[in-house]
């Protein structure tokens, strides 16, 4: 029987009801009385000399109170990175100053050159027009090998495009070299994760203010985590301390990683509305998006499989050129680093990995994490040449899997990762058992009779999420700490407010975390409510991303709720005249076990708040408590998917006829909730197999910078899926037992997609070995075609 | 500027508008009434879809001159008069059809003009009629799920949550 509320139910969400009137409170629902609008004037090459830029005749236009030139903006510090790669052979990446608006030289197609400050939007638009720039146009560097081939930099002041070369796990190279020497069969493919724009449904919005009567800087602002953009912005860029600076994230309309980054639109708001002395808003066009939101993704790999001869793997060797963009964004140079060669084991004992990354400057758009962030590409690598090894040797994909599972936890990979726990086998029975493999013969056999091919693609994947020990990644060189907080305020008569430094934009935060509390203290849930989003709310937290809202910030609750918890137990042992170790509480009422004393929690909290009946002398009154909590180890969450492709030898058009994915996320709040993270995150990484390309041409410019140009999946290019996560290990180091589901979706699905593709075409009769994503009628009817 | 005047959800509204006023500009800049969201700027996405004389519009694909004297509905006016949730809303709800909710609006407004015009949409009706709905949340699978509910079809058999 399903649980109606607590851990385990599908409760359904109270932040829709909102959502669904027309009721929630995006940042441009924002308007502030005196507030003035900024028009950002956008690189249309992607690298030039700015030899002048006149602004005189848009300074005299109707409604301007100011322009602004990189000139301004001297005096002010560059978007900060917050992760130092240390490459090879034990040096420092390089590492570029990323201006807020282009000063002197101009490196990709969008970056800000100018802005417009007017009275109405239009009129700041109709000014940044007549704004005259002199331009000398400098060959673009676009092809990652090129940019580090030589010849033209992307930064006049680095040593080349090279941002670091990084070997992982260095000391394991010449015993990946010989085992590959020594292998009975080499499988080798070279490959492409192709570039991606997140495309958060809701573009991103800034809106500064400045308050003179106490020098207090507000923004806001489409963020995923506002404590890390007030701690960059704050003491990075502006110089303004932490006390003075308020950082305000209402609902967000998805994110996906892309509003993690601390971005050159938040800075200049919150700079200009002290400059100009009224509030700046600015929103950006869906055009604006494509060539400023960070991108995703974009790695040129080589990988190499070593199997015996009784086909155990006995190494992997990969070489990855990660693009970088023209500037590092905030967590850039982590992505294909410790996000990613830390995953390549897979849910596979290989005993022997090496992975190298070339990290490479070009005049892109700068490139950072997307829903996944490494785990994707590391996933897609590993499982499309396990594929190709079973079919070269003629063996079934699943059972060469199998074969190779990791099988006892806890797991030490070559790879510096500890797997705690997990249960390989089981995912993949369960996905055998919804995907109906043994009836796929039967299905290729009815769809062969209409002449067309069916293919079924399976894969497995695991993820590390959670991010994470803070001692552990500052010795990786992150440079902040990956904590998260939460405050449980309990009022007088017993309701809950809890403050967290989680950021909920799709999640169902507001729901899913009164569940837990709900459980623990045995009120309803309706009793308990999330503050989210303003670090004048909040305590110090780090947000959302990588899967970790509920493993690390819901840890801190689950931390903080058991002190108020062990407080109200020795406020219930008072009134009850007990010793504190006899007070059990369940179900709101507090009792002294084994007698039928008891207090309901409501008077406890009364008790705590109007102390008359209070054992002051040993306890304060009130009932507020907050934790830290900082975890022990990353969380592994795996599984493994299923994709049912019928494809079209005529046109090379492809279908999804299914899809199934099973997942171990170790303990489940609300089934309802994960369920729904799956489908998006399925129907994102179906994007990328099939329809999705951010693509530049020669010159840089960015050619794919629309929804008439980028391929959004759509209602009608997918499926309903079969999704089941009842195989659960617990996460044995935090308190929930949980593990994230947040990005699994997208991490799990491309190589599944792609799999099935070539499944279908090598059923056909043609040798397809690989097809770069997206799998577009046209690359699968040409590959099919020059077979 | 032009003066314009509409009924929106039964009421009427006037303003000045610029003959570039996008209609879906007015409802958010000028009424306020910022339920109609602006996802892109190509006509593409349907957050801002709205109902003018009853059939269902991208308000950024016409001018809020061009509305002088429509009828207009928005998801502002979409619940029932006791302000609970309609059956597309509450639908949405119990098949957990929205995640971040930036594009429900203008897929709620959709799935109403679906359902007049269709009473009892098949799954790949409903998925056709979406074609110029964008979600990047959901993956579409609940929100299908809920609009085939609301027009009364029992869903049960559709998989998972």
């Amino acid at each position: 029987m399903p649980k109606d509320s607590g851990i385990g139910a599908s409760t359904k969400r109270r932040e829709d009801v909102r959502f669904l009137t027309g009721n929630g409170k995006y940042t441009d629902d924002i308007n502030i009385y005196g507030q003035t609008y900024v028009h950002f004037v956008r690189a249309d090459v992607a690298h030039a000399t700015i030899n002048s830029i006149d602004t005189s005749t848009a300074e005299s236009m109707p409604g301007v109170l100011k322009v602004f030139t990189g000139a301004d903006f001297e005096a002010v510090g560059g978007l900060p990175c917050g992760w130092q790669v240390t490459d090879r052979h034990g040096e420092p990446m390089q590492e570029p100053k990323h201006p807020i608006i282009a000063h002197g030289k101009i490196r990709h197609v969008g970056e800000i050159v100018a802005a417009v400050v007017a009275e109405s939007l239009t009129q700041a638009r109709d000014a940044g027009e007549a704004i005259e720039m002199d331009l000398s146009e400098l060959p673009a560097v676009i092809d990652m090998k090129n940019a580090v081939a030589g010849g033209t930099k992307v930064h006049d002041e680095l040593s080349g495009n090279l941002c670091y070369d990084w070997g992982f796990v260095e000391e394991n190279k010449g015993a990946v070299d010989e085992a590959i020497k020594n292998a009975a069969h080499v499988t080798t493919l070279e490959l492409v994760n192709n570039r991606l724009v997140a495309n958060p449904m809701e573009p991103r919005v800034a809106v500064g203010e400045y308050d003179q009567s106490d020098d207090m800087h507000t923004l806001h602002t489409t963020s995923q985590n506002p404590h890390v953009i007030r701690l960059l912005m704050g003491a990075f860029v502006l110089g303004i301390p932490e006390h003075k600076l308020r950082v305000v994230a209402p609902d967000v309309g998805g994110g996906f990683g892309t509003k993690i980054f601390h971005y050159a639109e938040e800075a200049f708001c919150t700079f200009a509305a002290k400059a100009v002395k009224r509030p700046v808003k600015w929103t950006s066009t869906r055009s604006e998006a494509f060539m400023s939101d960070a991108h995703g993704r974009d790695h040129v790999t080589k990988i190499e499989l070593a199997l015996d001869a009784d086909n155990n793997f006995t190494a992997v060797r990969t070489e990855t050129y990660a693009n970088m963009g023209a500037y590092l964004s905030t967590f850039a140079p982590s992505v294909p680093t410790w996000l990613h060669g830390t995953l390549m084991a897979g849910n596979y004992k290989t005993p022997a990995i090496y992975v190298n990354v070339k990290a490479v400057f070009t005049n892109t758009v700068p490139v950072d994490a997307y829903r996944g962030a490494g785990r994707p590409e590391a996933t897609f690598q590993l499982e499309r040449v396990i594929d190709q090894a079973a079919r070269e040797l003629g063996v079934d994909p699943i059972a060469l899997r199998r074969q190779n599972f990791v099988t006892e936890f806890p797991y030490a990979t070559p790879v510096a990762v500890e797997y705690d726990t997990g249960d390989y086998e089981a995912t993949m029975a369960k996905l055998e058992e919804i995907a109906d493999v043994g009836g796929f013969a039967a299905r290729r056999a009815e769809s062969e009779k209409n002449g067309k091919l069916r293919g079924l693609g399976v894969n497995c994947y695991i993820e590390a999420c959670g991010i994470a020990p803070s001692n552990l990644v500052g010795q990786l060189g992150a440079r902040a700490g990956l904590y998260d907080a939460a405050t449980v305020r309990v009022n007088a008569t017993g309701s809950i407010s809890v403050m967290v430094g989680a950021h909920s934009h799709g999640q169902g935060h507001e729901t899913s975390f009164p569940q837990v509390i709900s459980e623990m203290i045995g009120i309803p849930e309706d009793q308990i409510d999330i503050v989210h989003g303003d670090t004048s709310k909040i305590p110090f937290g780090m947000g959302t991303y990588g899967s970790r809202s509920l493993a690390v910030c819901g840890s801190a609750m689950v931390r903080a709720a058991e002190k108020v918890i062990n407080k109200a137990k020795k406020i219930a042992a008072h009134l009850l005249e007990a010793s504190d170790a006899d007070i059990e509480l369940k179900d709101g009422t507090f009792s002294v076990a084994g007698t039928d004393k008891s207090v309901a929690w409501g008077e406890v909290t009364l008790a705590a708040y109007v102390p008359h009946n209070y054992p002051l002398e040993d306890i304060e009154p009130g009932l507020e408590e907050t934790a830290f909590y900082d975890p022990a180890n990353f969380t592994y969450p795996a599984g493994a998917y299923a994709c049912e492709v019928e494809l079209d030898p005529e046109t090379g058009k492809v279908t999804i006829e299914s899809f199934s994915a099973a997942d171990d996320f170790g303990n489940v709040i609300n089934p309802m909730i994960v369920s729904g993270q799956v489908h998006g995150g399925i129907a994102q990484g179906v994007g990328q197999a099939l329809l999705e390309n951010c693509s530049y041409d020669e010159d840089g410019q960015l050619i794919s910078a629309s929804y008439m140009d980028y391929a959004m999946p759509r209602a009608d290019d997918l499926p309903f899926y079969s999704v089941d996560h009842s195989c659960q290990t617990p996460c044995t180091h935090n308190p929930l037992g949980v593990k994230g589901c947040g990005e699994a979706g997208a991490i799990g699905s491309p190589p599944s997609v792609v799999n099935a593709v070539l499944d279908a075409i090598n059923s056909g009769g043609k040798k397809v070995a690989h097809i770069d994503m997206p799998l577009t009628p046209h690359r699968v009817w040409s590959a099919m075609n020059n077979a | 500027m032009t003066k314009v005047t509409m009924k929106i959800n039964g009421k009427e509204v006037s303003g000045e508008v610029e003959g570039r006023t996008l209609l879906a500009t007015f409802l958010r800049e000028d009424l306020h009434m910022t339920g109609t969201h602006i996802g892109c700027d190509t006509s593409q996405c349907g957050a801002c879809v709205v109902h003018v004389n009853g059939k269902a519009v991208k308000s950024c694909t016409m001018f809020a001159a061009e509305a002088e004297g429509a009828d207009v509905a928005t998801i502002e006016g979409q619940a029932n008069a006791d302000g609970s949730l309609n059956v597309i809303q509450q639908a949405f709800q119990d098949h957990h059809g929205l995640q971040c909710g930036f594009c429900t609006p203008g897929m709620v407004m959709s799935a109403a003009a679906l359902l007049k015009e269709n009473p009892k949409p098949t799954e790949s009706e409903v998925r056709a009629y979406l074609e110029g709905n964008i979600c990047r949340c959901t993956g579409y699978h609940n929100i299908v799920k809920a609009i085939m509910a609301a027009s009364g079809q029992d869903v049960s058999a559709i998989a998972a949550e």
